[in-house]
């Protein structure tokens, strides 16, 4: 028998580049350095002429050229002149053709959208043209609750569990692991979902509804802590009520669609009574509260719609609402709401909040990592530093300009778009048959969310 | 004597009254700006607008054209002509989208050319602000696409309190729909084909009544008929139909029906006329081009950023609009989509033009509006940056002579 190192040999050249290329096992690959770029890390000052050094799906060391030591036998790419960033987190999307709660009740926590999503959908496509890596889909709306949120990394993927991230460190992903958290729970209130019976007729009742469905799962988690681990004195298994209880304990966050000011306080005010955690989404007159919210301590996810109205509680939303957030201390992040805005314009949405008063950090801070704090993901994305998956954009200038192109799109080390791919371009800017599966993501057929 | 004395100290007083106050609303403007484009020739550094009353008095560098005296100094770093969105439903449709403000589509019946835009036209509607103090001095706006044919469109100023102080032309176009918005308003036409045949049946009932109108015989000649009249305007190329498609096979039917009819045409959204570019061309065919940034579904599926570029390069006339959104946000802003077109591939020069002078030939007003030049209306915005940059604000809008808006936003 030939000792390994001599059948090593034996290989064929071609062939064992191809094997060590593909590998799936990160480790085994050289490391890769990105030198010459303006980094924006997010956490910390901007670097003129940086290096970014990543492996094995993780970032390596980020700094400046004279401090970094660049790895021997390293994969050294020169980008001089362009701009890398964290890849972007998006809070609040719909893309994948997914689903969720139907039209048979206003309060369906039992409903999770990641069994609906097409992970080979085109959407995801178009996001990371857009440059983002992260995202959380939604589902919905129109419902006081519609169901749980996926926590999604924009993967090359085939099954919906390449895609989902768990937001405890250290665990692999599974999803019958009770212990895995992989999204939150979305919730809504002010004029969505007030509709014919079953759902509400007024604020009033969809505030009632909301805490009478709390009060139960407060009463079933009494339960399984009485039972105290006895597996003969648990309750029934109740659905509906166990991603409630993670909320309770404070392992789901609740992002919550509101837009008026009386509709701000009255989440603050059940989110205070049952003591979960809320992202506030959306959040148009969030300028008129803003102290409220800070003294809550809640973050806010909100959006840019280039003019205010469309429906009744979105007529003040207006691109002063991130400044006025940021103004009053509140953690800030923007969304696109996909099919509302568009992916691929994601960085447009923090561009526009600094045309509102942003400051530039905070803006670009909206969409990597105030995001990522929002989804308990910030301990492995959302900035670049070394320990964090290697998820980063390299931009051909200002973030902020609308000149700018997204030119890479890198997902834990591997390069998931590239604008000089004709394939991956056609994602970027459309065309004839370049979508073949957008049939509206996130919007009915009359262009209303879905 | 005294009553003399009386009427000139009075007539004195009453002339500084007015100095004084009436010309508030139409001053002396000087607007001088880093950068004036004119667009009616090179971008001038250091340049000066002068306005006097509702109209521009001059143009110039600030080294060849004097400030006189008592005049309003603005200064800004970028000054542009008013922008022109060339179709928008704004003032038909509200920011409410309750049943109270939505008048851009009655859905009666699908064929509707005698509506008109002049009667449902609100200017005192929020979105018409909104719009304005982002630049927006002329708006094209009307029903919106949806019905086969779904009325007439108004140019507008964005100022003014009533529709006839706003206006610019009571009838600016008749606009017709062949797509899939059609087919989701109305049982019928439930089809391409359909819809087609319908129109044609419309169009070959006008000749008749035109034919009718005609005879010798007055008590054979068929009584006023409002639908007829106005298709009757499109057939003898009185007023230009605006056609709205986006697929390859409405853009194909449309010009058969121009070849069929010889109405004047103006093809509306077009997200897929980069595949007919020669076709367009052939048939000398203006396109207003969709939102940039248009949803990328239904029969906008197949849009591109970057067809204003590619029209462009063709040589196919081109302007810029809002369009119509029936959800949120409720309007799109001209100005950005613009500025996302130049960012793939169309260049600087060629997206301010479509967004001003070209939309104004467009829209046959370019003797009054779409660039800075002597004699036109004094329609100015000033920018304190490439007006196309997201971060850049919009710092002043002039309509008429008039400042409408002095706030950054």
């Amino acid at each position: 028998m030939l000792k390994p190192y001599l059948r090593f040999k034996l290989i064929p050249l071609h062939i064992f580049l191809l094997v060590f290329l593909s590998a799936p096992l990160h480790a085994q690959t050289p490391p890769m350095v990105f030198r010459g770029a303006l980094i924006y890390p997010i956490e910390g000052e901007p670097i003129a002429n940086g290096v970014l050094v990543v492996q094995g799906g993780k970032i390596l060391a980020v700094g400046k050229a004279a401090d970094v030591v660049i790895p021997a036998g390293a994969v050294v790419q020169d980008v001089s002149g362009k701009v890398v960033m964290p890849g972007l987190v998006d809070t609040h999307s719909h893309i994948g053709r997914g689903d969720g709660a139907d039209a048979s009740a206003p309060l369906q926590p039992s409903v999770r959208i990641m069994d609906a999503l097409d992970p080979q959908s085109d959407g995801f496509k178009r996001a990371r043209a857009g440059g983002l890596t992260t995202v959380n889909v939604m589902p919905g709306s129109g419902h006081l609750l519609s169901g749980q949120t996926a926590y999604l990394k924009l993967r090359d993927a085939r099954t919906i569990n390449d895609l989902l991230l768990c937001v405890t460190p250290n665990k692999p992903v599974d999803v019958l692991d009770p212990d895995c958290i992989y999204g939150g729970i979305k919730m809504a209130n002010g004029t969505n979902s007030i509709r014919p019976a079953p759902f509400p007729g007024t604020r009033a009742k969809s505030a009632a509804m909301v805490r009478a469905l709390f009060v139960r799962a407060q009463e079933y988690r009494d339960k399984i802590k009485a039972a105290a681990g006895n597996a003969e004195r648990m309750p029934k298994r109740e659905l509906e009520l166990e991603a409630l209880v993670q909320v309770l304990n404070g392992q789901r966050i609740v992002h919550h669609h509101t837009h008026r000011a009386d509709d701000i306080l009255t989440v603050l005010r059940i989110a205070k009574e049952f003591g979960f955690r809320v992202v506030l989404h959306h959040v148009s007159e969030g300028g008129k509260v803003a102290a409220e919210i800070a003294a809550a301590k809640v973050p806010c996810s909100i959006i840019t719609i280039d003019s205010p109205g469309g429906k009744l509680e979105a007529v003040n939303l207006m691109y002063e609402t991130g400044a006025a957030l940021e103004k009053a201390g509140v953690l800030t992040a923007y969304h696109t709401d996909d099919g509302i805005t568009d992916s691929r314009l994601f960085l447009r949405s923090a561009a526009m909040g600094v045309r509102g008063g942003m400051s530039r950090q905070k803006a670009l801070e909206a969409v990597t990592l105030a995001g990522a704090k929002m989804l308990d993901l910030d301990w492995r994305v959302g900035s670049l530093k070394a320990g964090k998956d290697a998820d980063f954009i390299v931009l051909s200038g200002d973030p902020l300009s609308v000149y700018t192109h997204i030119e890479q799109t890198w997902i834990e080390g591997r390069k998931l778009f590239d604008r000089s791919n004709p394939e991956d371009y056609k994602f970027a800017v459309g065309g004839y048959n370049a979508y073949r599966d957008t049939g509206g993501d996130g919007l009915d057929d009359k262009g209303g969310e879905r | 004597m005294r009553l003399l004395r009386f009427t000139i100290r009075f007539t004195f007083v009453a002339i500084l009254f007015v100095a004084a106050f009436a010309p508030s609303a139409h001053a002396q403007i000087a607007v001088r700006g880093e950068t004036v484009y004119t667009m009616s020739g090179a971008p001038i550094k250091d340049g000066v607008v002068l306005i006097r009353g509702k109209k521009i008095e001059r143009v110039g560098a600030a080294s060849q054209v004097a400030i006189p005296s008592g005049y309003k100094v603005l200064t800004a770093k970028v000054v542009t002509p008013g922008l022109i969105d060339a179709h928008s439903t704004v003032g038909l449709s509200g920011i409410f989208n309750t049943s109270g403000d939505q008048d851009q589509l009655e859905l009666s019946a699908p064929v509707q050319p005698e509506l008109r835009a002049i009667d449902a036209y609100n200017p005192r509607e929020a979105l018409v602000e909104f719009v304005r103090n982002l630049g927006v001095t002329t708006l094209h706006t009307g029903p919106a696409p949806g019905m086969l044919a779904s009325g007439q469109t108004i140019i507008v100023k964005t100022a003014g309190r009533t529709v006839e102080e706003a206006l610019v032309d009571s009838l600016g176009m008749v606009t017709f729909t062949l797509g899939e918005s059609v087919s989701q308003n109305f049982k019928s036409p439930g089809t391409r084909a359909k819809s087609v045949a319908m129109l044609r049946e419309e169009f070959l009932k006008a000749q008749d009544y035109a034919k009718r109108l005609k005879l010798k015989d007055l008590e054979k000649r068929p009584p006023r008929d409002l639908r007829s009249d106005m298709l009757l305007q499109v057939l003898s190329r009185s007023v230009t139909a605006l056609f709205t498609a986006h697929r390859a096979t409405e853009i194909m039917s449309v010009l058969r029906l121009q070849k069929e009819f010889g109405f004047k045409l103006v093809l509306d959204g077009g997200a897929e006329a980069y595949l007919l570019m020669n076709e367009l061309k052939a048939a000398g065919v203006s396109v207003i081009i969709h939102p940039t940034m248009i949803r990328t579904y239904g029969d906008a599926k197949n849009a591109s950023l970057e067809t204003a570029a590619k029209l462009r390069a063709a040589g196919i006339a081109i302007a810029f609009q809002s369009g119509y959104e029936a959800y949120v946000p409720k309007t799109r802003i001209v100005l950005y989509e613009a500025a996302v077109a130049a960012a793939n591939g169309l260049a600087f020069n060629d997206a301010l033009s479509a967004l001003t002078i070209d939309a104004a030939k467009l829209l046959g007003i370019e003797k009054r509006v779409g660039s800075l030049e002597q004699g036109k209306d004094a329609d100015v915005v000033l920018f304190d940056g490439d007006p196309f940059e997201y971060t850049t604000h919009t710092c002043g809008v002039i309509i008429g002579g008039a400042v409408a808006s002095e706030t950054c936003k």
